[in-house]
């Protein structure tokens, strides 16, 4: 494309628009379902057992250590099917842009968004671009939606936790949050952390490979693990108890969250899981999880119990015992 | 080698059992008052042991008309007010800085005073800095006013509302309210004004001082000094945090403050009017005092909330969820004290970490 930066023309419908399309989004995603460029993408499913998920990612900046907004816009609708235990199959992409974006910015951006795509065998079936006026948006805006097929029969969900079900983590928590706010205008800091934005899909697969009696499966995200905790006590209406000692933390994070008077358990993360199984099955889904790169640091760190109903607690690593509150959506940074 | 956790707690209940009566120990610093919280370390001590917290977290001992006055600024088309986060959700007498944001005034969160000197110099807007912290906050502040007054940066002030801690500390105990019998005293606070700050309070009220870091160890090590000390019948100032603090602080720290502050009565949420116990920017400042450069600063009288009980718990004189509103009307997502607001208030720390609601528990 001749423009090296966003235009309100290129949101305009006319030419700019098709020469968007032509020389940016197809190159990037070039199935022949999108080819069309009808209205409406017309798909066909196998199953009838399907999975619909939608999330906007407004992530500030766009480009952060380990990841950027595109790949972050993948892997999240990916991972929302995947925690309805769903196969992604098709995504649409619609993107806002603010006018004077850089076109290399978003060729970048939208390459780790096909990559992932492409790696998982999703297709981008339809999309749809906005520009908007100079200030008036934050560079880009991407919003995703997402189609799965989820396994017959299973029936897996936030209230079907049980008490007595183990309660286990994929990895280290925090990571992508804390990667995000050390390049944040006005806070940054030094660190070697990377985000950790992965799609847990092939995660996911394996679990049910192996048959593992998941109750429920969880993406911490916003809100971080006290959320997706508290949600599932809630739920369930169960209590859920989990040992500090137990869980992964690195430790930058944890020194930055002392710095900047953050909860690690509050931060966020976009590739990690928290899975809640039959506790018999803990220590075979535990292996399993390690097996894979993406859950080399995996760990049983809780159980769910008959009560307090709808209260997480924490035993601490001095002994004691400690409430992990929901968290109540302090000011904090754009994270995803 | 360093004693265990369990190794302390083990020392720690020998000693209350050889003081056998009651004891009632206090700190006065947020941090500390959040790092018990969440340790849940209260559950571990001996029953006859108990930890106050005591006028520590900066937000809370603010008071009321000083949350008016922000508003008010950041209500001026010409001002962008800036803050640590903690400030946005105290209550003012009408509304909140958040309330007020969201109703058009310009108000910034940002992590260090730094921050905010810098977007003065870079732009055109009056910036006004929310200068609220104890000694630990006091000396960046000083900096940057003292770095506006050198390089002449004439749109960047100050609204001045610093404390020190060691005047609430004697205030507390000339009260007679909470008999004590001794302080774990603030690491962070500590390492600026050093050890020997305490000392006159030691000698002054026979009362042991040991001051603390803020993992769990150094706690449980301050706690372990304090009842030693007073089975010994010791009343002095000590340093339970080496690797922190010193006898005698931070000198150029202490330089700084000198220069550009001066003490002043004023007044604490809970406490009252304190005789020399808040820091004024001194007169060679006056251009970057916020309460100068806009004067006069009208704001209604001051309303404090019905039925909020923060002045007594900030005295140590009522437990978080003795106050009737705890956990009703009062919540972290609606505060109606400033003690449930801020990231270290007492009444956030116990309704974060250590309260089950009566009606949930199994």
């Amino acid at each position: 494309m001749k423009d090296d930066r966003i235009l309100l023309a290129h949101g305009g419908g006319g030419r700019k628009t098709q020469s968007l399309i032509q020389e940016v989004m197809l190159r990037h995603f070039r199935d022949p379902v999108l080819a069309r460029l009808d209205d409406a993408a017309r798909l066909e499913m196998e199953s009838r057992a399907l999975a619909f998920t939608t999330d906007s990612y407004v992530v500030d900046p766009p480009f952060f250590p380990g990841g950027d907004i595109g790949k972050l816009a993948a892997c999240g609708t990916i991972n929302d099917l995947a925690m309805q235990a769903a196969t992604p199959k098709f995504m649409s992409v619609g993107l806002i842009l603010e006018e004077g974006f850089l076109v290399s910015d978003l060729n970048r951006a939208l390459g780790s968004l096909a990559a992932v795509t492409r790696a998982l065998g999703v297709v981008v079936a339809t999309g749809d671009t906005k520009v908007v006026e100079r200030g008036r948006g934050g560079g880009i805006f991407v919003n995703t939606s997402g189609i799965g097929i989820r396994p017959e029969g299973l029936d897996i969900g936030a209230s079907r936790a049980r008490p007595g079900d183990a309660v286990l983590v994929s990895g280290t928590i925090g990571d992508h949050g804390i990667a995000v706010m050390s390049v944040r205008e006005g806070l940054a800091f030094e660190t070697p952390l990377q985000s950790d934005v992965a799609p847990l899909w092939p995660l996911v697969a394996q679990l049910l490979e192996h048959r593992i009696a998941i109750h429920c499966l969880r993406d911490p995200t916003r809100g971080g693990l006290a959320a997706a905790l508290c949600d599932v006590a809630a739920a369930s209406d169960v209590g859920v108890r989990i040992r500090e000692a137990d869980l992964p933390v690195r430790r930058e994070v944890r020194a930055a969250c002392g710095l900047l008077g953050l909860d690690p358990l509050h931060v966020a993360n976009e590739g990690k899981l928290v899975l809640i199984c039959a506790a018999p099955d803990a220590p075979r889904a535990l292996a399993v999880l390690r097996e894979h790169s993406l859950g080399r640091d995996a760990a049983i760190m809780g159980q769910v119990e008959k009560g307090p109903k709808g209260v997480v607690r924490m035993e601490t690593v001095a002994g004691g015992e400690r409430v992990v509150e929901m968290p109540l959506g302090d000011e904090l940074p754009r994270i995803c | 080698m360093n004693p265990s956790t369990a190794e302390l707690l083990q020392r720690i209940r020998g000693l209350a059992d050889a003081i056998g009566r009651p004891i009632r120990l206090m700190e006065v610093c947020g941090t500390h008052t959040m790092a018990i919280s969440r340790s849940g370390l209260r559950a571990l001590l001996p029953p006859n042991l108990r930890l106050l917290s005591g006028p520590g977290c900066p937000v809370c001992v603010t008071p009321v008309d000083y949350v008016d006055k922000a508003i008010a600024l950041a209500r001026r088309p010409d001002v962008v007010v800036m803050t640590f986060g903690d400030m946005l959700r105290v209550p003012g007498s009408e509304s909140s800085l958040e309330q007020a944001r969201a109703e058009g005034a310009r108000v910034r969160v940002v992590y260090s005073p730094l921050d905010a000197f810098r977007a003065a110099r870079s732009g055109s807007d009056q910036v006004v800095f929310l200068g609220v912290g104890f000694e630990t906050t006091a000396p960046t502040v000083a900096w940057t006013v003292r770095e506006a007054r050198r390089l002449g940066v004439s749109n960047y002030s100050v609204l001045c509302a610093h404390k020190l801690i060691p005047p609430a500390m004697r205030a507390l105990l000339d009260s007679g309210e909470c008999r004590l019998d001794g302080f774990l005293c603030p690491g962070h606070v500590s390492v600026m004004i050093g050890t020997k700050a305490y000392e006159p309070i030691a000698h002054d009220y026979r009362l042991p001082c040991v001051v603390a870091g803020f993992e769990v160890l150094d706690i449980l090590r301050g706690v372990a000094r304090l009842l030693e000390m007073r089975c010994a019948g010791l009343a002095a100032a000590e340093n339970a945090y080496e690797r922190g603090a010193t006898s005698e602080g931070n000198p150029a720290g202490l330089a700084l403050l000198d220069e550009v502050f001066t003490a002043e009565t004023t007044v604490w949420r809970g406490l009252g009017a304190l005789l020399a116990s808040g820091l004024a920017l001194r007169p060679a400042f006056d251009a970057h005092d916020a309460e100068k450069r806009f004067a006069p600063l009208n704001v209604p009288p001051p309303r404090e909330p019905k039925g909020c009980r923060c002045g007594d718990v900030l005295r140590g004189a009522c437990l978080p969820d003795e106050c009737p509103l705890f956990g009703r009307t009062c919540a972290p997502e609606n505060p109606v004290g400033a003690c449930m607001v801020s990231s270290e208030g007492s009444c956030a720390a116990h309704f974060r970490y250590e309260w089950v609601p009566r009606e949930t528990t199994a």
